[in-house]
C-alpha cells in the first residue's frame, strides 16, 4: 500500500456570518486520503462543503470572513499545506496540484487569448521562455482535443463555445504536469453530449499523465463512472466512503440510500420517486447528534443526541451512523 | 381519441441578429431559434420536451405561449388561434395555459411577500378578493406542501425548492388546463428535485393537467413523460411514446443523447458514444440535416449533407428525421 | 434671541439625534440598513438634515422676528452678531437668523419639490423607453441626448428672464422640468435588465398589463438609482436655485431664500461678511449632508451585496 499523495486530515474550515447570526461551519472535521493516481469523487448536494473543502487544500479561502482552524492538516509529498510560507504554496498552486473550477467563462480573462493564459503557468512555474512556452502551449491544447490548436491559441474565450473553454481551462492546469488535479463540478454548467467528451478527455489524460483526480460533484452518475473511491458529505462531514462499486452496491449510510433512490434514472421504470423529506440544514445550525436525523427515516433517541463518529463499515469503507454499529435498529429490514 | 388541447404547426420564430448601425440598420443574419415546429398536446397528459442548447426548446415554449410573437406558423389552444387573439381575450387565455420556470431565484419579485405574489393573478383575472382571496391562498399553499407561515415570506428567506413551490402555486392559481414547465427543476439539488417532481406528477392527477416539460435531462423526463420529443436546432428529430424512445430509439442524436447520459451504477457503464465537435450556433445551422457533421450513424451519407430529411412516421406513433430512420444504430 | 427660539432650535437638533437613533435601531435587522450605517457621515448627514427641516418647520417659533422687518433702517444695519442677532443684521437691517430659517423652508422645499419633478418625470420616460424599446426608446432617448446636450444654467436664465412674474410653484416646475435627463438613462438602464428577470415574464405570463408590468413589478425593484439621484439632485437644486437667486432671477425679495440672501450680502462683504456667511454655510452643510447620505445609500441599495 502506497504512501498516499494527498492526506487531508481533521480539517475544519469556518465563515463569520456578517450580521454576527453565528460562525458557519462550512467544513467542521473532513479526512480524507487520494493514492497516487486514482480518482476519488467528493460528492454531496449544496451546502455541505465540497467546494469549501477543495477550495481549502490550496488555502484558496479569503480570510476574512473564513479561516481554516488550527488543527487541520493538510499533507502533499511529506509537507503540512496549511504550514507552508506563501511563497512555498504558490510553487505548488498549479504546478503540483491544479484546479479547474465549473464556470469555464467566469474563470478565464476575457482580454487575455487563450494562448496566453495556457502558456502562464509554464512561464511562471517552469521559467520557460515566451516562445518555448507557447509552443507547449499549442501542444496541450492540442492534447485536449481542440482542433486547429495554433490558430486557436490567438483567440479570445468569447470566441469559443463552452465545451471549448473548459477544454482550455484543462490544459491550463496540465500545463505542468501536476500531481494531483482538483476538478470541481467541472461539467455542470455543460450540455450533456459536451460532457460526455469532456469525462472522456479526463480519463484518457489520466491515463496518460498518471495523475490523481479529485472529482467533486453532485451527479452520482458521473461519480459511478469516473470515480475509484467514493467520499459522500453532509453538513460539513463526510458521512461515507467506499469504493465506487460498494457504495452503489451496498451504501451504508442513510443519507447516500436516500440520495442513490431519489435520483432518476434512465435504465429504471417509470415510477414515483423517493424523495428524502425535508431540506439541508443552514451551517450555522447543524443540527445536534447526528446531522442528518432530522431527515432519516431510521433515527432513534441516540441520533438525536449523540454525533456518531466515522467507523470501518468494511474493508476499506467507512459511515458515520450509528446504524454500523447496531444493524437490527434498521426500520423495514435492511 | 380526445382532440388535442394545444396544436403547433410549422411553428417559426427567427431572431435577427446584430444591427449594424446604432441599433437601427437591418439585422444581418438570422438565429433560427425554432425552424418550423409541428406537435399536438392532449389533454391531460405530459409531452416532454428534451434538447441541448440551441435546440430551442425554451424559445418554443415561450412562442406557443405568446410570450414571444412568432415569425411564421400557428398555435391553436382549445381550437382558439393563439396568435390571432386581441387583448382581453389574451388575457382570458392566460388563464388556461400557464408556465412554471426554470429559475426559483429570479422568478419572484424580490420585493413582495408570498401572499402578495400569489394574490396578484387573482386581481388580474378578477377571481377572488378580500376574505376569499386570503382563502385561496392558504389553501394554494396547502396544495404545492406549503405551511400557511411562509405566507408572510419573502423571497430571499426562502430555499430554492420552496421557492419553485411558490411559483408552482402562482401557476396554479388561475386555474390552468396547460402548465408549461420551462426545466423547473434544474437549478434545485436531487433530493428537492425529486420532492418537486412528484409533486407536479400529483398536481397533474389531481387536477387533470396536461403538461409540455422541458427539460435537458432525459433521466428527469422518463419519470414524468408520457410522450417525449427531441429538439436539435430548432427542429424536431424525433417523437415517440416515452418507453419507445428510452428502448429504441431511432435518431442517431437520440441514440448518442441516451448514450451520453451518466447512469448511477458502476456496474452498467457503457460504452459511451463521444459526439465530435460542437454544437453548431443556430444562426448558422449547417445545410442538410443540422446533425450530419456531428452524426455517428454508418450509413451516413452525401445525401444528409444536402437534403433536410422530412419528420415522417416510422412506427406507429414515432416519428424521426432520419434518412435511415428505418435502421437505427 | 428669545427662549422661544432656544426652545425651537432644542427640539430641531433633538429630532435631528432622534431620528439617527431610530434608524440605528431599526438597522439591526436589516442588512441594507447596517450597510448605510457604515458609513459614518452618513449618521451625521441625516441627524443635520433631520435637524434643518425640523427647524424650517418650527420657522414661526424659532424666528424672533419676521424675516421681511426691517428692524431699524438707521441704527441697526450690518450689525455684527451679537446675544440679540445671533447671526447678526443684513444691509436692510433684518435679522439674519430669522431670515435663515425662513429662507431654509423656501430654499429646501424648492429642492425637494421639484427634485419630486424630476424624479417622476425622469422614471416614467426611463421605464417607458426601458419596458418597449425599439421605437419608443429610440425617440425618447434622442430626447433625452438634447436636454442633457443643452446647459441647464442657460435655459433656465432665458425662461426665467423672458417670463414675466415668474411665481414659486412655476420655478419649481420649471427647475424640474429641466432636470430630469441624468434620471431618465439611470432608470432605463435599471429597467433593461430587469425586464429580462424571471418575475417579470412571469407577470406578463400571468396576463398583466404593461402598466402593472411596470408599476408594480419592475420600477419598485428600480428603486435605487432612483432614490440616489433624488438624494444628490436635492443638493444640485439648491445650488441651482442659489444662483439663480443670486442672478435676481429666482425668489424674489423680500420672501427670503438662501440664494437671494447671498445676493443681498454680497455687496456687504468686506464690511458685514456674516450675511453672506451664515446662508453660505447652510447650503454647504446642506448639501454635504445630502451627498453623504447619497452615497451611504448607493452602497445599502446595492443588491449585489445583498447576502443569500
Amino acid at each position: 500500500m502506497t504512501d498516499p499523495l494527498l492526506r487531508v486530515r481533521d480539517l475544519k474550515t469556518y465563515f463569520v456570518t456578517e450580521h454576527g447570526t453565528g460562525t458557519a461551519r462550512a467544513v467542521d472535521g473532513v479526512s480524507f486520503e487520494l493514492q497516487p493516481g486514482e480518482t476519488l469523487g467528493l460528492v454531496g448536494e449544496s451546502g455541505c462543503g465540497k467546494t469549501v473543502t477543495s477550495l481549502s487544500i490550496l488555502r484558496l479561502i479569503p480570510e476574512p470572513p473564513g479561516h481554516i482552524l488550527p488543527g487541520s492538516f493538510i499533507e502533499f509529498e511529506g509537507r503540512n499545506l496549511l504550514a507552508l510560507a506563501p511563497r512555498d504554496l504558490r510553487a505548488i498552486r498549479g504546478n503540483r496540484i491544479a484546479m479547474i473550477f465549473q464556470e469555464p467563462m467566469t474563470s478565464l480573462n476575457p482580454v487575455f487569448t487563450i494562448g496566453d493564459q495556457v502558456a502562464e503557468a509554464a512561464i511562471v512555474h517552469q521559467g520557460l521562455s515566451r516562445k518555448d512556452a507557447r509552443a507547449r502551449a499549442v501542444e496541450m491544447l492540442a492534447l485536449v482535443g481542440i482542433p486547429e490548436p495554433d490558430q486557436r491559441a490567438d483567440d479570445y474565450p468569447h470566441q469559443l463555445s463552452g465545451g471549448m473553454r473548459q477544454r482550455v481551462m484543462i490544459a491550463m492546469a496540465l500545463i505542468c504536469h501536476p500531481q494531483v488535479l482538483i476538478a470541481d463540478e467541472p461539467t455542470t454548467a455543460l450540455d450533456v453530449t459536451i460532457q460526455a467528451q469532456i469525462l472522456e478527455l479526463l480519463d484518457r489524460l489520466q491515463r496518460e499523465l498518471g495523475m490523481a483526480i479529485l472529482l467533486i460533484t453532485h451527479d452520482l452518475g458521473i461519480v459511478a463512472g469516473a470515480a475509484d473511491r467514493v467520499v459522500v458529505m453532509y453538513a460539513g462531514q463526510v458521512v461515507e466512503s467506499a469504493p465506487v462499486k460498494e457504495l452503489f452496491a451496498r451504501p451504508a449510510h442513510p443519507y447516500t440510500e436516500g440520495l442513490m433512490e431519489s435520483v432518476p434514472r434512465l435504465d429504471a421504470q417509470r415510477s414515483r420517486l423517493h424523495a428524502i423529506p425535508g431540506s439541508v440544514p443552514a451551517a450555522t445550525a447543524w443540527p445536534a447528534g447526528c446531522r442528518f436525523h432530522p431527515r432519516c427515516p431510521h433515527a432513534w433517541d441516540k441520533c438525536r443526541t449523540e454525533e456518531p463518529p466515522l467507523p470501518a463499515a468494511g474493508p476499506g469503507r467507512t459511515a458515520r451512523c450509528w446504524l454500523v454499529a447496531e444493524p437490527a435498529r434498521r426500520k423495514g429490514g435492511a | 381519441m380526445s382532440a388535442p388541447l394545444l396544436e403547433v404547426r410549422d411553428l417559426v420564430k427567427h431572431f435577427p441578429a446584430q444591427r449594424g448601425f446604432f441599433g437601427m440598420g437591418r439585422p444581418k443574419g438570422v438565429v433560427r431559434a425554432v425552424d418550423g415546429v409541428s406537435l399536438n398536446v392532449l389533454p391531460g397528459e405530459t409531452l416532454g420536451l428534451v434538447g441541448e442548447s440551441g435546440s430551442g426548446k425554451s424559445t418554443l415554449g415561450r412562442t406557443i405561449l405568446r410570450l414571444l410573437e412568432p415569425t411564421a406558423g400557428a398555435v391553436r389552444f382549445e381550437n382558439q388561434d393563439v396568435f390571432a387573439l386581441g387583448a382581453d381575450a389574451l388575457r382570458a387565455l392566460r388563464r388556461r395555459m400557464q408556465i412554471v420556470f426554470q429559475d426559483p431565484y429570479g422568478s419572484l419579485n424580490p420585493r413582495m411577500t408570498v401572499r402578495q405574489t400569489l394574490a396578484e393573478p387573482l386581481q388580474i383575472h378578477r377571481i377572488a378578493s378580500g376574505a376569499a382571496a386570503a382563502a385561496r391562498v392558504l389553501s394554494l399553499l396547502e396544495e404545492v406542501g406549503l405551511t400557511a407561515d411562509f405566507a408572510d415570506r419573502y423571497p430571499h428567506e426562502m430555499s430554492g425548492g420552496q421557492r419553485q413551490r411558490v411559483g408552482i402555486a402562482r401557476a396554479l392559481s388561475v386555474e390552468p388546463v396547460f402548465m408549461l414547465c420551462d426545466e423547473p427543476v434544474s437549478a434545485l439539488d436531487v433530493s428537492v428535485q425529486a420532492q418537486v417532481l412528484n409533486l407536479l406528477a400529483d398536481l397533474q392527477k389531481k387536477r387533470r393537467l396536461a403538461y409540455l416539460f422541458i427539460a435537458h435531462d432525459l433521466a428527469v423526463v422518463k419519470h414524468i413523460a408520457d410522450r417525449v420529443a427531441v429538439m436539435y436546432l430548432g427542429k424536431i428529430v424525433e417523437e415517440a411514446p416515452a418507453a419507445k424512445l428510452y428502448e429504441r430509439p431511432r435518431h442517431p442524436y437520440t441514440t448518442s443523447l441516451l448514450s451520453a447520459v451518466p447512469i448511477p451504477d458502476p456496474a452498467a457503464q457503457k460504452r459511451r458514444i463521444v459526439l465530435a465537435g460542437d454544437i453548431p450556433s443556430p444562426s448558422n445551422p449547417p445545410p442538410g440535416c443540422p446533425f450530419h457533421p456531428r452524426c455517428p450513424h454508418p450509413k451516413k451519407d452525401a445525401r444528409c449533407g444536402t437534403e433536410v430529411p422530412a419528420l415522417r412516421e416510422v412506427a406507429p406513433g414515432q416519428r424521426a428525421a432520419c434518412h435511415f430512420a428505418e435502421a437505427p444504430m | 434671541m428669545n427662549p422661544r427660539a432656544w426652545l425651537a432650535v432644542t427640539l430641531a437638533i433633538a429630532a435631528g439625534l432622534a431620528a439617527v437613533a431610530l434608524l440605528r435601531r431599526r438597522a439591526a435587522g436589516r442588512p441594507a440598513w447596517r450597510r448605510f450605517f457604515r458609513h459614518p457621515p452618513a449618521a451625521i448627514g441625516i441627524a443635520l438634515l433631520v435637524s434643518v427641516t425640523a427647524l424650517a418647520l418650527l420657522a414661526p417659533l424659532a424666528a424672533p422676528y419676521a424675516p421681511a422687518a426691517q428692524l431699524d433702517i438707521i441704527g441697526l444695519q450690518n450689525q455684527a452678531p451679537s446675544l440679540l442677532h445671533p447671526m447678526g443684521t443684513d444691509l436692510y437691517s433684518r435679522d439674519v437668523w430669522s431670515r435663515l430659517v425662513y429662507g431654509a423652508r423656501i430654499s429646501l422645499a424648492i429642492g425637494a419639490l421639484a427634485m419630486a419633478v424630476a424624479v417622476t418625470v425622469g422614471a416614467v420616460v426611463g421605464a417607458l423607453a426601458g419596458y418597449f424599446r425599439r421605437s419608443v426608446d429610440a425617440v425618447l432617448m434622442r430626447l433625452v441626448d438634447v436636454g442633457l446636450a443643452v446647459p441647464r444654467m442657460f435655459i433656465l436664465l432665458m425662461i426665467v428672464a423672458l417670463w414675466e412674474g415668474l411665481s414659486l410653484p412655476m420655478l419649481v416646475l420649471v427647475i424640474g422640468l429641466t432636470g430630469w435627463f441624468a434620471t431618465s438613462r439611470l432608470v432605463r438602464a435599471e429597467v433593461l435588465s430587469l425586464r429580462e428577470r424571471g418575475f417579470v415574464e412571469s407577470a406578463r405570463a400571468l396576463g398583466a398589463s404593461p402598466a402593472r408590468v411596470i408599476f408594480r413589478h419592475v420600477l419598485p425593484n428600480a428603486a435605487a438609482p432612483i432614490v440616489i439621484s433624488a438624494a444628490l439632485g436635492i443638493g444640485n437644486v439648491i445650488l441651482l436655485e442659489s444662483g439663480l437667486s443670486f442672478l435676481g432671477l429666482g425668489v424674489a425679495p423680500p420672501i427670503p431664500s438662501w440664494g437671494n440672501m447671498i445676493a443681498d450680502g454680497a455687496s456687504e462683504l468686506a464690511t458685514a461678511p456674516w450675511s453672506t456667511l451664515f446662508p453660505g454655510l447652510a447650503i454647504g452643510l446642506v448639501v454635504m449632508a445630502l451627498n453623504a447620505v447619497a452615497d451611504a445609500l448607493r452602497d445599502a441599495l446595492d443588491p449585489s451585496q445583498e447576502t443569500a
